[in-house]
């Protein structure tokens, strides 16, 4: 059959549809988003596909449907399962009639996340099976199987890709679509209705799974243990591809070596691959473990694998080392690549006399984490021998943050309040979404930012410490609806003074422009009752609510100074929509006869579409969205002219 | 073969890399990539990875492995040489995306200098006059195709321009394609032209 290009995340949702799931529910956030996507799009007809509002509601949807037996999934990131906990770990005894799959996408780096918790120690908190997919291609596999172990243990199962999994495209070839699970019907029974009772017994039975499941797991195709020798490799996820390039580079390596010296060039070691990582493949790791002398491990985020190892040797008396992160062999954050894998294993695998070429070739491998990783001996002691080919001396490269677009609704919004407060004591919340950004210079609006929905409660805390400071909250629009609503509730109910502002730019921006229940659209296409912001606000009792458009700057200004003369709850709802999905406006050039070189476009704004030309401010057509926001800085009125 | 795509956030790297996977399995070869999505779209720094042939496990190029690192804009590919390899190619738009810090800030950053640089360091060197491309064709928004259609015309990707032609006509939507198989061809020229600097 013919290959396809997909992306991890379609590769996840096409094995889920073709393993016949029914209900397909989460939320958004990088790099899980695409997954939910995929099955909207690719959907044939029968699958019931939602963004909930948030995690925890995405959970709880994707359970009640698989209680009446359907195969559901639900999507979301490592940090929307801290939300969906809740319902995650009583579910977890409860247990599910029809498979369901909870997707987590983990982000090593992180590369757009707030940590770099890892979900495989989620599962076994939560005592729940996870699987750990290597490449888009075994995820296309894998998540017909988690459905089957879900179905056959009754439980619900995580499934955990990272980002390079998730982003990662490969051409794979498509199998025809399993039966599609049969139509749902609940059937009654006390079993569903969570008591302490109930919870004790549930305790017991899933202790009791445990080692069925770690049998169970031994045998499991995609757990493997491969060659022999006294030393050993574990690895899982994603690090298991770096480790596989590594050996093969070090293979070449030796290789070449072996025809200059005439020695074998073959390596003895035993290769661990870990996909269940919850719980732990016993059996087989025994089998890994018999007859070592030494494991290094290769693993992201948290030392899984190297502990249940080190567990094991415990258990059963093992003479065996076993070198990972704890030990300082391998970087502790951050995400691996095949030159960690490679440093590592060449130093670990190392014999006498043999690879001096080995270590010369790596040396002049620079690889990206080399700051963190500069502690371990093994990459300082081939740090000391780099050869520097000489090249002429690079330049400095700009530093290049991510800022908001130019144009943005949002860059508007928080310079009126910026305005609005000068010379005053604000401290302003921010929260998770493009408006995370208002941090950058020169706006530097965001003072803080801890997790979905938390600005509009921390604020009220900092006004608790310092009630003279006016005290802002910002908050899109779906971040509102996701975990907002219960803050403001509590600020309202506990008379706190805050000024809240809304930055409504009718979508989720950040993940990719998802509809939200302020759109007035569902991801299926349906028309929605669209939730009005404001009268949600006015029936949680908010004292004074105004709606303004932020690219009016005096308008925006006035709204502000307004609203943080209010004692009690206040707020103002900027709406404009995000300029990806919004028309340009006719678009802006300098006046260079009139531009007096004053530099206040570019040192209030910040507008990534202004630039600095010798000594003339200067605006890129091709970047420019028109939003006006300049002309109505700039106070020679330099800006402006005929719409392009 | 391992090819880097490197430039800032908004420059439709994420597709140009996906036209070269697509024209790698026309000829059934096996493809992987790893692409940046998320915050750093927003004006970011954004490398694509693209990985073509077999025995290929991990989606990220390994440093100085990359047969061509193709660089959206100056400071992003001296960025990005670190993966180039000895004998490698390095194709580049001129035009310089000046990040807001660099403006606000005394020093600033000239593409020049960058251009200079990978001049003096790199032995196969090309540089694609973008600004002239694009306003051929009559928008900005086509700098990934007619880097595309340069990369097609230095060889180094093994592709022809019709090869990457079809590619374009299975990965764009019918509308765009006129606009973006002018910029391909016109990049290919441009290269072909001479503005081969070794
Ligand atoms: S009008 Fe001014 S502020 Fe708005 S996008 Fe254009 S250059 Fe930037
Ligand atoms: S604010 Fe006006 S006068 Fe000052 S640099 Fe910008 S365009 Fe020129």
């Amino acid at each position: 059959m013919e290959q396809v290009l997909l992306m991890g995340n379609e590769a996840i949702a096409m094995g889920a549809i073709r393993a016949g799931v029914a209900v397909v529910t989460g939320y958004p956030g990088t790099p899980s988003t695409e997954i939910l996507e995929t099955v909207a799009r690719k959907n044939p007809g029968n699958i019931y596909v939602e963004w909930s509002v948030n995690e925890k509601s995405a959970l709880e949807v994707a359970a009640g449907a698989a209680y009446a037996g359907l195969r559901t999934m639900v999507t979301m990131k490592q940090v929307g399962l801290n939300v969906a906990s809740d319902p995650l770990m009583s579910l977890a005894y409860i247990g599910v009639e029809g498979g369901m799959v909870i997707v987590v996408a983990d982000d090593p780096g992180p590369i757009s996340s707030q940590t770099e918790q890892d979900t495989r120690h989620f599962a076994s908190f939560a005592k729940l099976p996870v699987f750990d997919p290597s490449s888009p291609e075994e995820a296309y596999q894998m998540i017909g199987d988690a459905f089957a172990y879900s179905e056959e243990y009754k439980t619900p199962v995580l499934f955990r890709p990272t980002t390079r999994v998730c982003h990662g495209s490969a051409s794979i070839v498509l199998e025809p679509a399993q039966a599609a699970s049969s139509a749902g019907a609940f059937v009654k029974n006390p079993k569903w209705t969570i008591f302490p009772r109930l919870s004790y017994e549930k305790h017991l039975q899933i202790e009791a799974r445990r080692p069925i499941l770690e049998a169970d797991f031994s045998s499991y195709p995609c757990n493997i243990l491969t060659g022999s020798g006294k030393k050993g490799i574990a690895t899982g996820g994603i690090s298991y591809a770096y480790t596989c390039e590594a050996i093969q580079a070090l293979k070449e390596c030796r290789q070449r070596e072996n025809d200059v010296q005439k020695n074998s060039s073959d390596i003895d070691y035993k290769l661990f691959k870990v996909s269940t990582p919850h719980p732990f493949p016993v059996r087989l790791a025994l089998e890994f473990l018999s007859g070592l002398d030494e494991v290094l491990v290769i693993e992201e985020l948290d030392p899984v694998i190297e502990k249940e190892l080190i567990f094991l040797c415990g258990q059963y008396h093992l003479p065996v080392k076993v070198f990972g992160k704890l030990s300082g062999h391998t970087p502790q954050a951050g995400e691996n690549s095949i030159e960690i894998a490679r440093k590592a294993i060449t130093k670990f695998l190392k014999k006498p006399n043999q690879d001096e070429d080995c270590r010369l070739n790596l040396s002049t491998l620079n690889a990206k984490h080399e700051d963190i990783n500069n502690k371990e001996e093994c990459i300082a002691e081939e740090d000391q021998q780099t050869v520097e080919v000489i090249q002429p001396e690079q330049p400095a490269l700009p530093v290049r943050p991510s800022v908001l677009c130019a144009g943005c609704p949002h860059r508007a919004s928080f310079y009126a309040v910026k305005k609005a407060m000068k010379g005053k004591k604000a401290v302003f919340s921010g929260d998770i979404g493009c408006y995370t950004l208002g941090n950058a210079s020169p706006l530097e609006m965001v003072d803080t930012c801890l997790c979905m929905g938390a600005g509009i409660t921390i604020a009220q805390g900092l006004h608790r410490a310092e009630p003279d400071t006016v005290n802002f909250a910002f908050i899109g629009d779906s971040t509102f609806f996701h975990t907002g609503i219960a803050g403001v509730i509590n600020a309202v109910y506990n008379e706190t003074d805050i000024v809240l502002i809304i930055l409504d730019n009718s979508t989720t921006a950040m993940t990719g422009h998802q509809p939200h229940p302020g759109t007035g659209k569902t991801m299926m296409g349906n028309i929605a009752e669209k939730i009005s912001i404001p009268a949600v606000l006015q029936a949680l009792g908010v004292k004074q609510i105004t709606t303004c458009n932020p690219l009016n700057l005096k308008q925006a200004v006035a709204a502000i100074q307004d609203a943080a003369a209010v004692r009690g709850v206040s707020a103002v709802i900027f709406e404009y929509p995000c300029i990806a999905i919004a028309k340009p406006g006719p678009q802006f050039t300098v006046d260079p006869g009139k531009c007096s070189g004053c530099k206040r476009c570019i040192k209030e704004l910040g507008c990534p579409a202004i630039t600095w030309k010798v000594d003339k401010a200067e605006i890129d057509s091709a970047l420019c969205y028109g939003c006006s926001l300049c002309t109505q800085v700039c106070s020679f009125a330099a800006i402006g002219g005929e719409p392009v | 073969m391992n090819i880097i795509l490197a430039g800032v956030g908004g420059q439709g790297i994420v597709l140009a890399s996906k036209v070269i996977a697509q024209s790698a399995m026309q000829k059934g070869l096996k493809v992987r990539t790893a692409e940046t999505i998320g915050m750093a779209q927003r004006g970011g720094c954004v490398v694509s990875h693209v990985r073509i042939g077999e025995n290929i496990h991990a989606p990220l190029v390994a440093l100085k492995t990359a047969d061509l690192v193709l660089g959206f804009e100056p400071a992003e590919a001296v960025r990005a040489l670190p993966f180039l390899k000895p004998q490698g190619t390095v194709i580049v738009s001129q035009k310089a995306i000046k990040p807001v810090t660099a403006s606000l800030s005394a020093e600033g950053y000239e593409g020049k200098t960058m251009l200079d640089y990978l001049q003096n360091s790199v032995s196969r060197f090309y540089i694609v006059d973008s600004d002239a491309v694009c306003s051929v064709c009559g928008s900005p928004k086509v700098l990934n195709t007619a880097l595309l259609g340069a990369a097609a015309g230095s060889g180094v990707l093994g592709f022809t321009l019709t090869d990457m032609e079809t590619a374009l006509e299975s990965v764009l939507p019918a509308k765009l394609l006129d606009m973006n198989i002018q910029a391909l061809r016109a990049g290919a020229q441009n290269i072909e032209e001479g503005n081969i600097c070794v």
